[in-house]
């Protein structure tokens, strides 16, 4: 058999810029599993939420890149406040009940979307239109450069948590709650700020994303998981793991879908979490414990 | 034979409670007791996931793929075997079931808590890709219908079912589950279950085998959530992908946490007060639209309502309402 380069290439420039949106739904995720235990169900509502406050701003305003900003702020906001109202009287209480409250927030979440926007997909208008030649398509620019801010936000995150003040607090937090809290560090609302860049992460990565696919109420279930199996293959709470296991998955999902159909393709990365699980239930992209 | 005055109480409790569900088609019309039928079904799902969520501790977000075999397998007899036979049904579902739980258990016990969970969740979630793509088999999308078979010993003596009859039926396997699930939380392999809930390393280190005993539940409780699944495909005559969907898997914690778990009669308690609510709702917001004039409120979806209230209850009232009617009523 002739092996197709162009389609692989092509597939492999899919994957990366579908990698980088997984891994900024990922980091957000795994950044607030790490400092809480929380496994957030809704997170993909906050991706959809996100899109259509995009939609709904890019409709009032007509500017791309003041959607992206008031949609992260909106959804960062929202997200301070569902932690506060549902989350924070559930500290200390177990996990299992964290997953529930945080279920039944993504149940009211895409309800509430579906009655507010109808079923209709909306669509987001590219800032941009440009195009350039990739052996038989035209590859839009667009696509590269969501990649790019994807990457330019993760690294901003990482550079926050290495270097800035709080980013300092919220890695103190995640390694001994209770040291950081005798430090004076507030830890109730390193939480919730935790919650809502996570949320404002998640908005970013849906107004991005949107333009690509239509933004409907349903959107949000297929990112949440394959993100659940990113966070998973990547080590749980582990950042870098997330975004390297992102780019794997999507990678082998793009070709994967040279051959199958792209909704089969979910069956390849479940059979990667399943190997991992049986031979490094620690995660892929950790060291190996001693 | 004495029985103590608290397991007297306790029969007399059950009896009522069967013998009023007996009743009950009698006298209701038929939307209420099809109705009935189908908390008693949703019941039984919610009552098998139980078994992991109350009694061993583990989250199964993944039990629509249980439920949802045994539909397809109930399906698959009730299609290729002529004519169509109740018992082959139900062997089939089961088995169906028990290969799906077979897999599932032996790959997610490995993992505890939160990764448990998602692993259910993702496993589900593959069969529903399977189920919903390959068309040729399952009929994809649109999913399988089939006739309903008679109740009877096949050859010899059959009839049909009615919604009374059936009723009936579904009943009488409902509170067998029921029967034999509560002698089995109550067994030692029972205890072993709930000390791994209680301390899964202290059970390990009395000598337990924790994995093997982990893996018998899964299988328990995706064998029972098939049972489920083709009581439910009996009811409804056809197959769905839709129930495959872990959404539906979602719902069976909901029922599971509403009614208070580790009961086992919490979760039909769960499913009835949940489905009531869907009921209810789906019935008032209309209503309120045409009364007072508020057109907008005529779509509203009753999950919003239900799924605030089941947060309030997560946060306020994590026993349930059975938990919290027992300490009501101890008060």
């Amino acid at each position: 058999m002739e092996i197709p380069w162009d389609i692989i290439v092509i597939q492999t420039v899919n994957g990366v810029v579908t990698g980088m949106i997984l891994a900024l739904v990922a980091s957000g995720l795994t950044l607030i599993f790490g400092i809480m235990d929380v496994v957030n169900f809704a997170h993909g509502e906050l991706f959809m939420l996100g899109a259509y406050m995009g939609v709904v701003t890019l409709a009032a305003t007509g500017n791309f890149w003041l959607a992206l900003v008031v949609a992260t702020l909106i959804i960062a906001a929202l997200g301070a406040a569902l932690q506060v109202v549902t989350l924070r009287p559930l500290l200390g209480r177990d996990p299992l009940y964290t997953i529930l409250a945080t279920f039944g927030i993504s149940l009211v979440l895409q309800n509430y979307a579906l009655w507010q926007f109808g079923p209709v997909a909306r669509k987001i208008q590219e800032p941009f239109t440009g195009q350039f030649a990739l052996f038989y398509l035209q590859y839009p620019w667009y696509r590269l450069l969501i990649a790019a801010l994807s990457a330019a936000i993760i690294g901003g995150l990482y550079l926050f948590l290495k270097y800035g003040r709080y980013g300092i607090w919220i890695r103190a937090t995640t390694q001994d709650r209770v040291m950081a809290q005798a430090m004076g560090i507030p830890v109730p609302w390193v939480h919730t700020g935790v919650f809502a860049m996570g949320a404002g992460m998640a908005a970013a990565s849906g107004v991005l994303f949107g333009p690509l696919v239509g933004v409907n109420h349903a959107m949000g279930l297929d990112w949440v998981l394959k993100a659940f199996i990113v966070v998973v293959v990547g080590g749980m709470g582990n950042l870098g793991g997330s975004i390297a296991a992102s780019i794997f998955i999507s990678l082998l999902e793009a070709y994967a879908s040279i051959w199958v159909s792209p909704s089969q393709a979910i069956i390849v990365s479940s059979v990667v979490l399943i190997l991992t699980l049986l031979f490094r239930p620690t995660g892929l992209f950790v060291p190996t414990p001693k | 034979m004495s029985l103590s005055r608290h397991a007297r109480t306790y029969w007399i409790g059950f009896a009522v409670i069967v013998g009023l569900l007996i009743l009950a088609p009698l006298v209701l019309p038929e939307f209420w007791r099809r109705f009935l039928t189908e908390i008693l079904i949703w019941g039984l799902l919610a009552m098998s996931s139980d078994i992991l969520i109350g009694y061993t501790g583990m989250v199964s977000f993944g039990h629509s793929a249980f439920f949802g075999l045994g539909m397809y397998g109930a399906a698959a007899a009730l299609l290729t075997v002529k004519p169509p036979n109740l018992w082959l049904a139900i062997v089939y579902g089961l088995a169906g079931s028990a290969a799906v739980a077979l897999f599932v258990a032996y790959f997610s016990t490995r993992l505890r808590d939160i990764y448990f969970a998602i692993t259910t969740l993702i496993f589900s979630q593959i069969f529903y890709v399977i189920i919903f793509t390959w068309t040729e088999v399952t009929g994809g999308e649109n999913g399988l219908a089939f006739s309903r078979p008679g109740f009877g010993i096949p050859g010899v003596w059959t009839t049909p079912f009615t919604s009374t009859t059936l009723h009936w039926f579904v009943l009488a396997v409902v509170a067998g589950s029921y029967l034999l699930l509560r002698r089995l939380t109550q067994s030692p392999f029972g205890m072993v279950l709930q000390s791994i809930r209680e301390n899964e390393a202290r059970t390990r280190a009395i000598g337990y085998p924790v994995e093997r005993y982990k893996m018998v539940a899964v299988m328990l409780s995706g064998l029972f959530a098939g049972l489920a699944g083709v009581l439910y495909a009996l009811q409804n005559r056809f197959a769905a992908p839709d129930f495959v969907y872990f959404v539906v898997s979602g719902e069976v914690v909901i029922f599971n946490v509403m009614g208070g778990i580790g009961t086992l009669v919490g979760p039909i308690v769960g499913a009835a007060f949940f489905l009531g609510l869907r009921e209810g709702l789906s019935r008032l917001f209309p209503y309120l639209a045409t009364s007072f004039n508020l057109p907008y409120l005529a779509e509203f979806p009753y999950l919003v309502p239900v799924g605030l209230i089941f947060i309030a209850m997560v946060i306020f009232m994590p026993q349930g309402l059975l938990g919290f009617a027992k300490r009501w009523l101890n008060r």
